[in-house]
């Protein structure tokens, strides 16, 4: 079995993946109930909170104070957790994170690895590394594995397999579990992959995982997850080996407290996960006998770097901003050619990948704010997407660049509202320049070039023959003003 | 009151009978309509693409037609909500420190068309007559960024005669988003696909907002479409009276 990634190099631009997507009839079925589901979920736990913007408000401003003194608290972190009997590394990016993970993995003595959904796993395409090296790894999380046996990419944070129904999830439990008489009810299903895991819990002797939350002043670690086969990882390994990005550090425990409601509420619309795994380094006589811990970086200091972008990094992986954007609700994840799909993808992917994606992402979204609306930390999305096309037309911009169609359109436009004059003469030419392409019943139904999408699914109903000012200004002439 | 209208670059050269509609409510209800002739736009498009050098200069350009006015009243959502959200930020980018102090002041004194009626004057009931059955579509920068709430759909219950329907999923997006539209037409499209087909079921004859840039591309659906169902700014059912109105004919 061959593991795919998000190979930055390979995948198509936005406009191209979301084209080819929207004819999926069934993923945008299954997305459209998906999130639907989830986000009527939400509103009610949300609506039920007296405190919910306070409490937005305190999450933002932790993750902002955070940040702000961010090599103080990872620093703590490191001490801490070192002095519970953990050990800690450092990764500057997603290489060398995936060398020190081979190399711990190899260290304990193992060929295979449990693993516990963790999106930063899937960022730096860990697995691959893992194959590469010859080490097999194992998927413990539901819709993780579904993706994995699937041969499949996740499209979702928090729910990997959204773009899979009941019926599909089963065709391919049925062809990789090889159980030709596997039922379609959840509890055939969840049954089919219970067996299938237990086994691999109770034989595989090191564990891999992402984390939640770094608390610096115990030096602890928290995982969120509903399923349990997080915690059978967490538990049951001789060896666990956690990978983190610096940003998911929070200074103290009691931080959790604001974190704890804000996360479950926004990503499943729980009041409260059903497990939250907090350990500390190890212990003689529980849990696993050695922890690491990678801390990576991975173009996340870049970020920090950007005063006007750097909210990107209050993200705690909810998904609200998915579940209701109107851009996913129709592509479904895989269109965004990350793991990271959705509003909060469309910002954090171009930052984490130098603007490589930048020439489409900043751009699939129209702007609604309802991302902005829902985020539990209060990441203005919509600014940070302005932010991230503005960096994009000034790379674009450079030298020959000026000359691209879009350019010269938009600067000539603007040298049409800095003068009323030109304006006016414009507004006039507009409509001289449209008259060939408007129908006799005063459509127009063709458009060339870039605006050519408009006229796709849209007609235009013709200029008027007169505008708003000439008119106003003709009324004041015959009202003798 | 003496109103100032902005009546941006897209409802002056495409959607005049707006303009005219508002000037009609303002004037029914007793107040003075000036029109600064130097006004031209307000820089969303530009600043939203990513062409903020380009956008820079149409901040002093409207302050300097607007500083004065006692009201400017704005019939679009999203230009407001440009000016709310942006104009400091550009302002201060610009560096001028008269400038920074005249939008801080200006800012206050801006309003969009609805707000200025239900929470400037406090009205519900404009006098308006116009027996149609009706749809509200709330534009999102009207429902996020400015927070109209309600406000829309109260001056439309106050309308003598109408039938006003409840669009479902009023929350969502329409999947205009300026260049997004053209930028990424298909993705435009299907979100417009949702959203006429829940205009359809509310069987209404019309469907109204905030915002002429939202209905150009659902009445570009509508038309292409075939299905009969009309689009009309807010301000051109409130200038419908029992003697006829100017403002309704396009």
């Amino acid at each position: 079995m061959s593991l795919i990634t998000f190979d930055p190099a390979r995948v198509p631009t936005f406009q191209v993946a979301a084209k080819d997507l929207l004819g999926d009839t069934q993923m945008r079925k299954n997305v459209r109930h998906a999130t639907d589901v989830i986000q009527n979920k939400r509103r009610i736990v949300v609506d039920e909170m007296p405190d919910w913007q306070e409490l937005r408000e305190s999450g933002r401003q932790i993750k902002q104070h955070t940040l702000k003194h961010l090599d103080h608290y990872l620093e703590q972190f490191e001490a801490n957790c070192t002095k519970a009997g953990g050990v800690v590394h450092w990764a500057c990016d997603a290489a060398e994170a995936r060398a020190i993970v081979v190399d711990l993995v190899r260290k304990s003595g193992s060929g295979e690895v449990i693993k516990i959904k963790s999106m930063t796993t899937e960022e730096i395409g860990l697995n691959t590394g893992l194959e590469a090296a010859g080490i097999k790894a194992y998927e413990t999380d539901l819709a993780e594995l579904i993706i994995q046996l699937g041969h499949d990419l996740p499209s979702h944070i928090v729910v990997p397999a959204l773009h899979k129904n009941r019926q599909q999830i089963r065709e391919i439990f049925k062809r990789e579990m090889n159980l030709p008489d596997l039922g379609e009810l959840p509890a055939d299903l969840a049954e089919a992959a219970r067996t299938f895991l237990r086994e691999k819990f109770l034989r595989v002797k090191t564990g891999v995982s992402g984390a939640n939350f770094l608390i610096a002043e115990t030096g602890g670690v928290c995982v969120t997850e509903s399923e349990g086969n997080g915690r059978m990882c967490l538990t049951l390994p001789e060896t666990l080996i956690t990978i983190a990005g610096i940003e998911k550090v929070i200074p103290r425990f009691r931080d959790l407290e604001v974190f704890l409601q804000l996360l479950p509420r926004s990503a499943t619309g729980e009041r409260m996960n059903p497990y939250n795994s907090i350990w500390t380094g190890v212990h003689p006589t529980d849990g696993p006998r050695a922890f690491h811990i990678v801390l990576m970086d991975n173009a996340r200091t870049k970020i920090l770097a950007d005063e006007e972008s750097r909210q990107t990094l209050y993200c705690i992986r909810c998904g609200a901003c998915q579940n209701t954007c109107p851009v996913y609700r129709q592509t479904g994840g895989h269109a965004y050619g990350s793991v990271y799909a959705g509003p909060i993808g469309a910002i954090l992917t171009p930052q984490l990948q130098d603007m490589h994606h930048g020439q489409s992402l900043p751009y699939a979204s129209s702007l609604c704010g309802a991302c902005y609306e829902v985020c539990p930390v209060k990441i203005n999305i919509p600014e940070v997407l302005i932010h991230l096309r503005h960096k994009v037309v000034e790379q674009d911009t450079q030298g020959f660049g000026a000359l691209n169609p879009e350019a010269m359109a938009m600067k000539a436009m603007a040298m049409l509202f800095t003068s009323e004059r030109r304006f006016r003469a414009a507004q006039r030419l507009g409509r001289i320049a449209e008259s060939p392409l408007v129908n006799k019943a005063g459509w127009v139904t063709w458009l060339p070039g870039l605006l050519g999408g408009w006229t796709q699914v849209r007609d235009l109903h013709e200029m008027p023959k007169q505008t708003f000012r000439e008119w106003f200004e003709q009324r004041g002439a015959n009202n003798g003003h | 009151m003496r109103v100032s209208l902005f009546i941006t670059c897209y409802n002056d050269t495409l959607f005049p009978a707006t303009g005219k509609a508002v000037v009609q409510v303002l004037e029914r209800l007793g107040h003075t309509v000036v029109f600064p002739a130097g006004q031209t736009c307000c820089g969303q498009m530009h600043w939203n693409t990513g062409y903020q050098e380009e956008a820079l200069p149409l901040l002093p350009r409207f302050v300097a037609q607007f500083k004065d006015a006692e009201a400017v009243v704005i019939p679009s959502s999203s230009c407001v909500a440009m000016m709310r959200e942006h104009y400091v930020k550009m302002a201060q980018r610009i560096g001028d420190a008269q400038l920074i102090a005249d939008v801080a002041s200006l800012l206050p004194r801006v309003w969009e068309f609805s707000e200025f009626l239900t929470k400037k004057l406090g009205l519900e009931d404009v006098g308006a007559y116009f027996p149609h059955r009706v749809t509200y579509h709330a534009s999102c920068h009207g429902l996020r960024s400015l927070g109209l709430g309600d406000g829309p759909a109260k001056l439309l219950r106050g309308v003598h005669g109408i039938q006003l329907v409840e669009l479902k999923g009023l929350e969502q997006c329409c999947g205009f988003g300026g260049t997004f539209a053209v930028k990424n037409a298909e993705v435009s499209s299907a979100m417009l696909g949702e959203k006429v087909q829940a205009i359809l079921n509310t069987q209404a004859e019309l469907c109204t907002a905030c915002d002429n840039s939202c209905l150009m591309h659902i009445e570009g659906a509508l038309h292409r479409q075939r299905t009969g169902v009309r689009t009309m700014h807010l301000a051109e059912i409130l200038a419908g009276s029992e003697s006829g109105s100017e403002g309704t004919t396009t």
